[in-house]
């Protein structure tokens, strides 16, 4: 009953105030429309540039050979560090945090030609591993490098999609096709799925063709690797597996485990953990403008209410009569204000949520929507809106309230 | 039931203290039935305010129900006036957009009782003063002589002390004021405990006693 009145009481002075309550809960609502569909456009945002930072590969590190600057057990410095291929069974076996690792070899201005296509283009050799850790995923009816054609040296070719594209055509499928490889013939095996990429050295991954290391050392003859790329077990021991890496290739090398220059490592582990902190601080910049639309709005609720107050001080006096404490009035004009914030945010969450399902549905054709992603109104979202709705309603009622439960009641029973 | 000893209180309006109240020494048994008269400017209404715990005096002591009231804060205060004093204004003080019923539970719903016994008294005291019949119409749908009726029984909800009616039938017509002091000698009869201050003199001498007040102070009915 009492709510009930308590609602009855709104619905009046909604009728007498309409105009100014519309509005208010107009403004509450696109209050609520503007931090919803910020932080959904953030998340979306957030989730987009991290599958793309991930396009790079996720947890993990990418060392070349650097040259060394400290002297060491009778070696000058400036000594060029080259890994060969026996490295990457050494790092395996000498250190278990290691989950996964590969070497690459790369050579730029290789030949590729398909029937009249031929391009120039950018070659690597990798183990297996290279799949997972560098996300070179096929397309349905395609694979990437396995263990079996490492051992068998095969001619086998993994292309990128862009790459595939330029010798096969949009429409033409690639798969069991043979493509020549510096007068060699070699079978493309798979296609690699498109993705975004932010990071990326020697060119982006979907201009790349990809052979077995084995098969390319085979052909080309390199001794050395390019570089390695390994992924450790647990990512937050970062640290300490580079500290390892830099004692077994220190021994072997001769180099002082201690000395930076000598291997050069891009910790995409440490971009990644930068990157998530840049975005969630983005993502809270996002969050504090439309948050203070919404207080703006909120202002609107203060200034209906305290209209309330003065109307109603009649009314208040009476209840005081009739022993109403401190907290039965501040309650009542509390609530009202909390149903004005409730209503104006529901409305603002509905409208958000209509917004969002339409640019959901709308199909990704450029390349910025490709980067903006989908907005995404997550379980966070909705309860950062709800609470900061109800803070809103709350403090824009607070200090009416407060006016309202000092008012006089025989100055108030006079007021007409 | 109400004793007042020394009362004073005065008005500060900036350079000049106005004192309304000056020396009051007032007694109120149980189950009297007394009416308060004066001219405009005597202190009636300052003194319904404070034995109505509406206002504190300046000095002097209230005990209401042998409880001392002048030193309560607000709070406690409010719970004197919801539980001990059940108030009949002139013009009513209806909640305009609640029916009679929803009237006459207010104060229950300040006390705390449940909705269902709540609403169980109301009509009770509804049917008491003849308007069992209209307990779902608001104000608006009612006469004066039925909307002071309606205030009667919502200052019977939580079984006060006292009964403090200002001016009762100011706003009636001869009738229904008359049918008005008829209900109110009822429920005196009935063994409640009834002030009223009044102007009319068809009223006070339907009444125990009639206490006078002239500049502040009690000149006759002690």
């Amino acid at each position: 009953m009492k709510g009930f009145l308590i609602f009855r009481l709104f619905l009046r002075d909604l009728k007498k105030q309409r105009k100014r309550i519309t509005l208010t809960i107009m403004a509450i609502a696109w209050g609520t429309i503007s931090i919803v569909l910020l932080l959904s456009f953030g998340e979306g945002l957030k989730r987009s540039l991290n599958k793309t930072q991930h396009g790079l590969g996720e947890d993990i590190v990418i060392m070349w050979g650097g040259q060394t600057s400290i002297p060491y057990q009778g070696l000058g410095k400036g000594r060029r560090i080259w890994f060969i291929d026996e490295d990457v069974e050494l790092l395996k076996k000498r250190i278990p945090q290691i989950e996964y690792i590969s070497g690459e070899y790369a050579r730029w201005g290789v030949s590729l030609t398909y029937k009249k296509n031929t391009v120039s283009e950018h070659v690597t050799g990798v183990y297996p591993s290279f799949k997972d850790m560098r996300a070179h995923y096929a397309e349905i009816g395609g694979r990437f490098i396995d263990d079996s054609d490492m051992k068998n040296k095969r001619r086998v070719i993994f292309l990128g999609n862009e790459l595939k594209k330029r010798l096969f055509g949009e429409n033409e499928d690639a798969i069991g096709k043979t493509i020549i490889l510096n007068n060699i013939p070699f079978t493309v095996i798979g296609v690699m799925i498109k993705k975004m990429q932010m990071g990326m050295y020697g060119g982006p991954d979907w201009d790349k063709a990809t052979i077995p290391a084995t098969t390319f050392k085979t052909i080309f003859g390199d001794k050395y690797l390019d570089d390695m790329v390994y992924k450790p077990k647990d990512a937050s021991k970062a640290e300490e597996v580079k500290k390892e890496i830099q004692k077994v290739l220190g021994a072997k090398y001769k180099f002082d485990p201690k000395d930076d220059k000598a291997l050069s490592l891009w910790d995409v582990i440490e971009g990644q953990k930068i990157f998530s902190k840049v975005l969630l601080g983005f993502h809270i910049f996002l969050g504090i403008i439309g948050g203070m639309t919404l207080l703006i709005a909120g202002v609107g609720v203060a200034n209906i209410m305290y209209v309330a107050v003065k109307e109603r001080t009649r009314e208040i006096g009476i209840k005081m009569a009739l022993g109403a404490k401190r907290f039965h009035i501040m309650s009542q004009f509390l609530l009202e204000s909390l149903l004005i914030a409730i209503l104006g945010g529901g409305l603002g969450i509905v409208i958000s949520v209509i917004i969002v399902e339409i640019w959901g549905a709308i199909p990704v054709k450029t390349d910025w929507m490709q980067w903006i992603g989908k907005p995404v109104i997550s379980v966070e979202i909705a309860v950062i809106t709800a609470v900061i709705l109800g803070a809103i309603g709350i403090l824009s009622g607070i200090f009416p309230s407060r006016k309202a439960a000092t008012v006089n009641p025989i100055e108030s029973l006079r007021y007409e | 039931m109400i004793q007042m000893k020394a009362i004073r209180k005065i008005y500060s309006t900036g350079k000049v203290d106005v004192e309304a109240l000056k020396r009051i020494d007032l007694q109120v048994d149980k189950n009297e039935f007394i009416s308060i008269m004066g001219p405009s400017g005597s202190g009636k209404s300052t003194l319904m305010n404070i034995i109505g715990c509406l206002d504190t005096p300046t000095s002097g002591e209230y005990y209401l129900d042998g409880e001392k009231v002048q030193t309560l804060n607000p709070n406690q205060l409010a719970e004197i006036r919801n539980q001990k004093i059940g108030f009949v204004f002139q013009n009513f003080n209806l909640l305009p957009y609640a029916t009679a019923l929803e009237n006459v539970e207010v104060p229950l719903i300040f006390k705390g009782v449940s909705s269902k016994k709540r609403r169980k008294r109301a009509e009770e005291l509804l049917d008491q003063v003849g308007l069992k019949e209209r307990m779902v119409h608001k104000p608006t749908e009612l006469s004066g002589g039925e909307m002071q009726r309606v205030a009667i029984a919502r200052a019977l909800a939580n079984e006060p002390s006292i009964i403090l009616a200002d001016e009762p039938t100011g706003n009636l017509d001869s009738i229904s004021g008359k049918e008005i002091v008829d209900l109110f000698e009822d429920l005196w009869k009935q063994g409640h405990t009834i002030v009223v201050i009044t102007h009319d003199k068809e009223i006070s001498d339907r009444t125990q006693r009639t206490i006078r007040l002239r500049d502040g102070m009690i000149v006759d009915g002690f």
